[in-house]
């Protein structure tokens, strides 16, 4: 049979050179969506096995960090027949431009999905220039 | 506990990475990805395991028959209202179904599955007259 549909492959995050993580365990780049909205922007990332205890947001200056911990359980007295996905941390870094309004962040983690809400800054809120005649 | 020990030694994942074989069967209708699975097994039953972030127990169908196990399932896109728009759009959206063959029989009325943190987590015991069973050698 072909198969045309390709499966979902974890993203491993890349560490720079000379760099070396001090636990053994694989860490991934969670997906996200970045919406837009009005007032606010949305960050949405899948973070299986993650939850509200296991999650680290961060925000240092204009960086902010997701760092999710996730135990790989492995099912006692059993084997690996057949593996598709790795089990292993999460990590993703993005840089905020200054217009968000820090203090008002909210994080929200419901069935394994990180829900970012960053509100924009009341000065960065787009703002009509009245134009007169002179 | 096992893992931290181990880590160093080999990874098991690594290890599976390479036995990536047409074991599973699989069909997208919407979207032309899936979500990915573990199959772990032992004499007795078989673990079946999948990450399904943000979806819910009703979005997800489990069936079995004799060795087949299916996995139906669907996730819906983050909606827009008017004037909102996508930076990015990176994770996956759509139905799927997958279909695995298991090595021996499974015991329907037993089959349990839980739902935790979006990792779903199937429990296959084995039919009881396929387990293996320890045969007595008598001596005359």
């Amino acid at each position: 049979m072909a198969e045309v549909a390709t499966e979902l492959q974890k993203k491993e995050v890349e560490t720079k050179e000379g760099i070396e993580r001090t636990r053994t365990r694989k860490v991934y780049t969670p997906a996200v969506d970045i919406i837009e909205k009005k007032g606010e922007i949305v960050v949405v990332a899948d973070m299986p096995g993650v939850d509200e205890k296991s999650l680290d947001v961060t925000l240092e200056r204009n960086v902010l960090t997701l760092y999710g911990r996730v135990e790989p359980a492995i099912p006692e007295g059993h084997r690996l027949i057949a593996s598709e996905y790795g089990i292993g941390d999460y990590q993703r870094v993005f840089a905020l431009s200054d217009e968000i309004d820090r203090d008002r962040i909210r994080a929200i983690v419901k069935n394994g999905v990180l829900r970012l809400v960053l509100p924009k800054a009341e000065s960065a809120k787009t703002r009509k220039i009245a134009v007169t005649v002179e | 506990m096992l893992m931290t020990n181990f880590a160093r030694l080999f990874d098991p994942w690594d290890e599976f990475e390479r036995m990536r074989q047409p074991f599973f069967s699989q069909t997208a209708p919407s979207n032309a990805e899936f979500p990915a699975f573990n199959v772990w097994v032992s004499g007795d039953d078989a673990i079946v395991t999948s990450e399904l972030p943000g979806m819910d127990r009703g979005a997800i169908e489990i069936s079995v028959v004799e060795k087949t196990l299916t996995v139906r399932g669907s996730r819906r896109s983050e909606e827009l209202a008017e004037g909102e728009s996508f930076h990015r759009k990176e994770r996956w959206f759509g139905q799927f179904t997958k279909t695995f063959e298991l090595p021996f029989g499974i015991d329907a009325e037993k089959v349990r599955a839980q739902l935790a943190g979006g990792v779903l987590e199937i429990s296959l015991p084995r039919a009881e007259a396929e387990k293996p069973r320890k045969i007595e050698i008598k001596s005359e």
